[in-house]
């Protein structure tokens, strides 16, 4: 649907993975390298190609090539269910001119198609009055932020196996009333390299993995599920440091034993206390989509034309970084060949910035920031955030808690999505507590908070100092394209929120 | 496109050279397709994508273990590296005895002509297509003066060739194509904006409703939002228009099917031959509905396209399932395989709840005071336990009357319970999409608001 977009834990119970790609040495590939010598298309010829095509006729142009790699690896019943490699690649060409797109995507890349896909992205870009000025790229230095010595995709198949099985046993060994335990790992890697029509190629090499437990507990009868994971831009060996793949065990077995006794959720408007890390899906449906370019652009978000204004508590500072390092929703360059860089959204309360693209920088005459993703060659890119997270600030999470008298306290979510124009939001709790008297109490059955972008964050009264960010699970959806992103929260307190329980 | 083309020729060799490399036996599903999209905003055109995507997905097995592959370079190089890769990785997975193509008896004959593929010919040129977009968002705009933004129309087609084939030596394929049109204006009064949508799909070209009447129903959803205000935290009867109903339809769908039952991750586990719903309700799924969009001849693993039903009466009757499912559960493939780049999964074709004789007006009628839901956002279920909590918006009603605009509270209850507190089915059932239903009036529910 348009207009609407969603985040969720991108823990989808994985189907097939496989072997390591034969390539060269893959951590130090050099994209320009290596479409050269796998496509015969290099930088210069790419640049011949959009001069020749479409220098002069339109505002901007780029020319995007990509080879994606993808491995999933399923255990199930301590036996590998799944194992599967994808492989894909393509080249996008995109012109535009004013506030027009054209774009057209091949998954043969050739000279040939290429030049066919030029001409079918400017027939509608074209014009023949066009004063022949180009759009300069936000040149700049790409960031080093994930060079691994071991891309996660070419450890070797045994170790990964031999990891999902000892997660199998950790998370049985947690609780005798743990039935099912599925677990998965995917490794990715994305060679990309982007010409634009201001003469700038760059490349990119994005290695990203998740490792996933999904827990089955039943007890007379009764079933629930729990699920935890993480990764980033990491090697496989980042699952075994600092006992993360215990953990990651551990806290779905927990999770699901919780649930088995939660009570039904309360119904209404009460104070909420949302725990550190992943609970920035907060921040990411309530003011994240409405502050990109293209929404504001348009005029059709809820915070259109409110940059200085205050929007959320003076307590409140939220920015999107995507320069932070080994992060999922980090980039040494968005996929228009910008830099990532970090944007403050909302400081002490104030909006002073929007994310943006290419063209919606251009058309609202600001500064490209570094946020033009997209899915994959096959989509042309839009602004989408990287890292969005809120500053810490001062109080103790315990005395937080103990400051409600009666509310909910929730600590992990599933997805979340928001109405971009009206503001409303939701978010779907997967653990939260009754908090009585200051005291966290019951856990409650998994219920959706919902709430008005604009208005939300000004109800924000207590900020901790535990900033987290999340494990490195998010994916999030905007028309149709999913891209890998992170958010961070620190424990905060909430006064007012709609959580849509069944206990009236 | 012919049905099949020279691209099953290609499948074969690649299944011929994964047993040359030792696999037992392989299938493999080619999916070609070509799509065009254009979008218009404020009358001007936006964007428009050109694309043509290929993928060959393989399955092998050495013995009863297996492994997936896929690629979308069809390159001889490319397709050897994916077997020899796939091959190699079946070897490492465990025996499963479960694993295998179906028994060949079972695949299909002679593939039926479900009319999926319009064969009219006389492709509009892109500025035609364009047209269809502009239209529908200027009967959006020009329908009232509160439509004074969008974010604008789209029309889409596409056109797609799949083959499927064993090492066995089964081969077959068939082809489609796919129109849809769709609106999103913005409706603004006093400081509040409200969006809304509205769209037609069809298999043929001469199936699309027409512009104008898209672009005015979306108009009209639009503006019925302006004024929403919140409501008192309240249990009530609850009013699921047809788009939001479907949401149960699925959520009962993903339930019955055969991973989450063997994973035992469903509310409706053990529960075949029992009573689920009310018996007012009787869920179909209908793969062989001539020019339905969600009709396919034949599934994943090559077996035949059937009408299943799945809930009759209130009764559970059917699970949902391909081959490795059924034989885990120790029944036999409903043949419902989905097939996609990661392998076999199970999906539903074209999946309806049956219409009941009430007009939607009369189940408005029948409530003193009560939601009638237009829109449910946000994730909110949870397939184990059927606990369901969405956002959710749409107008309130008094007395028998569809009153004030409703937004930002929730819906809440379980889906167990609401199947079988269902009081109402309205007679209003239209095949706009795969799965539908028509009004659906539930008992009670939570309303959380203020």
């Amino acid at each position: 649907m348009r207009g609407t977009a969603k985040l969720w834990d991108a823990a989808s119970p994985a189907l097939g993975l496989e072997p390591s790609d034969p390539m060269e040495d893959r951590a130090h590939i050099s994209p320009d390298k290596f479409f050269a010598d796998r496509f015969n298309v290099t930088p210069s010829l790419m640049e011949r190609l959009i001069g020749s095509n479409l220098v002069g006729r339109v505002d901007d142009a780029d020319i995007y090539l990509e080879y994606r790699v993808n491995e999933e690896l399923v255990l199930e019943e301590n036996v590998v269910k799944k194992a599967s490699r994808h492989v894909s690649q393509g080249a996008g060409v995109r012109a535009l001119s004013e506030t027009r797109t054209g774009y057209a995507h091949t998954d043969d890349i050739s000279i040939g198609n290429l030049e066919e896909a030029a001409r079918q992205a400017r027939a509608i870009a074209d014009r023949a009055s066009t004063s022949g000025t180009l759009a300069v790229a936000g040149r700049g230095r790409a960031h080093d932020l994930y060079t691994l010595s071991e891309p996660p995709l070419v450890t070797a198949l045994d170790r990964k196996l031999t990891l999902l099985r000892k997660l199998d046993t950790a998370a049985r060994a947690a609780d005798p009333r743990v039935s099912q335990v599925i677990a998965s790992l995917s490794s990715e890697e994305v060679v990309m390299l982007i010409a634009t029509a201001s003469g700038w190629t760059i490349g990119d090499v994005r290695p990203l993995t998740r490792l996933n437990v999904t827990v089955i507990a039943e007890e007379n009868g009764k079933r629930e599920i729990g699920s935890w994971g993480g990764g980033g831009r990491v090697p496989f060996d980042y699952f075994l440091e600092e006992q993360r793949w215990e953990r990651f065990a551990a806290e779905a077995a927990r999770q699901a034993i919780l649930k088995l006794r939660a009570i039904d959720a309360p119904a209404g408007s009460m104070t909420v206390v949302l725990g550190p890390g992943w609970p920035g899906i907060l921040l990411h449906e309530a003011i994240g989509h409405g502050l990109e370019g293209d929404f504001n652009r348009k005029g059709v978000s809820a915070f259109a034309g409110r940059l200085g204004q205050k929007v959320a508590s003076e307590l409140v500072t939220v920015v999107d970084d995507g320069t932070m390092p080994n992060r999922r929703g980090s980039l040494n360059v968005d996929d228009e060949g910008t830099p990532t860089g970090r944007t403050v959204l909302i400081e002490n309360g104030v909006l002073t910035g929007y994310m943006q693209d290419r063209l919606n920088s251009r058309l609202m005459k600001m500064a490209a920031t570094g946020n033009g993703r997209r899915e994959s060659y096959a989509h042309p890119p839009m602004p989408r955030m990287t890292n969005t997270f809120m500053l810490a600030g001062q109080d103790e999470p315990g005395d937080i808690l103990r400051s409600v008298e009666r509310g909910l306290y929730a600590v992990a979510f599933g997805g979340g999505q928001v109405d971009i124009t009206s503001g409303k939001f939701v978010f779907s709790a997967s653990e939260a507590y009754l908090i009585e008297n200051g005291k966290v109490t019951a856990p409650v059955k998994g219920a959706t908070l919902i709430g008005n972008g604009p208005d939300a964050l000004t109800r924000v009264s207590r900020v901790g100092h535990d900033l987290k960010l999340d494990e490195g699970v998010g994916t999030c959806g905007k028309e149709g394209q999913s891209v890998p992103v992170g958010v961070g929260l620190p424990t905060i307190r909430i006064d007012g929120m709609t959580v849509g329980g069944t206990q009236v | 496109m012919s049905a099949q083309g020279d691209r099953s020729g290609l499948l074969v060799d690649v299944l011929k050279r994964a047993q040359a490399r030792g696999a037992t036996a392989a299938d493999g599903f080619l999916i070609e397709e070509q799509h065009f999209t254009a979008s218009v905003r404020l009358g001007q055109v936006d964007t428009v994508k050109h694309s043509r995507d290929q993928r060959l997905s393989l399955r092998v097995f050495a013995g009863r273990a297996s492994a997936a592959a896929s690629t979308s370079d069809l390159s001889r190089e490319s397709l050897e590296r994916v077997v020899d890769e796939a091959t190699a990785l079946a070897r490492v997975t465990a025996e499963d005895p479960h694993a295998g193509l179906p028994d060949p008896g079972e695949l299909i004959g002679a593939v039926p002509d479900l009319q999926l593929e319009d064969t009219t010919g006389n492709e509009p040129a892109p500025e035609a297509k364009i047209e269809l977009a502009r239209q529908a968002e200027a009967a959006a705009l020009g329908s009232d003066r509160r439509i004074a933004n969008s974010e604008g129309a789209e029309y889409w087609d596409r056109r797609a060739r799949y083959a499927y084939a064993t090492s066995q030596g089964f081969a077959r394929g068939y082809a489609t194509s796919a129109f849809g049109l769709s609106v999103s204006p913005v409706a603004s009064e006093n400081g509040e904006m409200q969006r809304d949508y509205w769209y037609t799909a069809a298999r043929h070209r001469a199936q699309l409703e027409a512009p104008d009447s898209i672009g005015r129903t979306a108009a009209r959803r639009a503006l019925r939002r302006l004024g929403a205000r919140k409501v008192k935290t309240i249990e009530v009867p609850v009013i699921f228009d047809p788009d939001t109903a479907a949401t149960l339809v699925r959520a009962v769908a993903g339930a019955v099917s055969g991973p989450s039952l063997y994973r035992r991750a469903s509310f409706l586990l053990d529960r075949l031959g029992k009573r689920i719903a009310a018996p007012a309700v009787t869920i179909v799924d209908d793969g062989l509905m001539p020019r339905a969009l969600g009709s396919r001849p034949f599934d994943g693993e090559g077996l035949a396209t059937r009408r299943t039903v799945v809930v009759g009466e209130g009764v559970l009757e059917s699970y949902l399932l391909d081959s490795y499912s059924a034989r885990k559960l120790g029944l036999r493939s409903t043949h419902h395989a989905s097939r996609d780049g990661s392998g076999v999964g199970v999906s539903t074709t074209n999946l309806m709840l049956q219409p009941g004789p009430a007009s939607p007006e009369e189940l408005i009628r029948s409530v003193t005071n009560g939601f009638y839901v237009t829109e449910l956002i946000g994730f909110g279920i949870n397939g184990v336990t059927g606990d369901f909590s969405k956002g959710a918006a749409g107008l309130w009603i008094e007395n028998g009357q569809l009153t004030y605009p409703v937004a930002e509270v929730t819906v809440a209850g379980n889906l167990l319970e609401m199947l079988n507190a269902i009081e109402g089915i309205a007679n209003d059932l239209v095949l706009r999409d795969r799965t539908v239903s028509p009004t659906v009036l539930i008992g009670r529910m939570v309303v959380a608001g203020d």
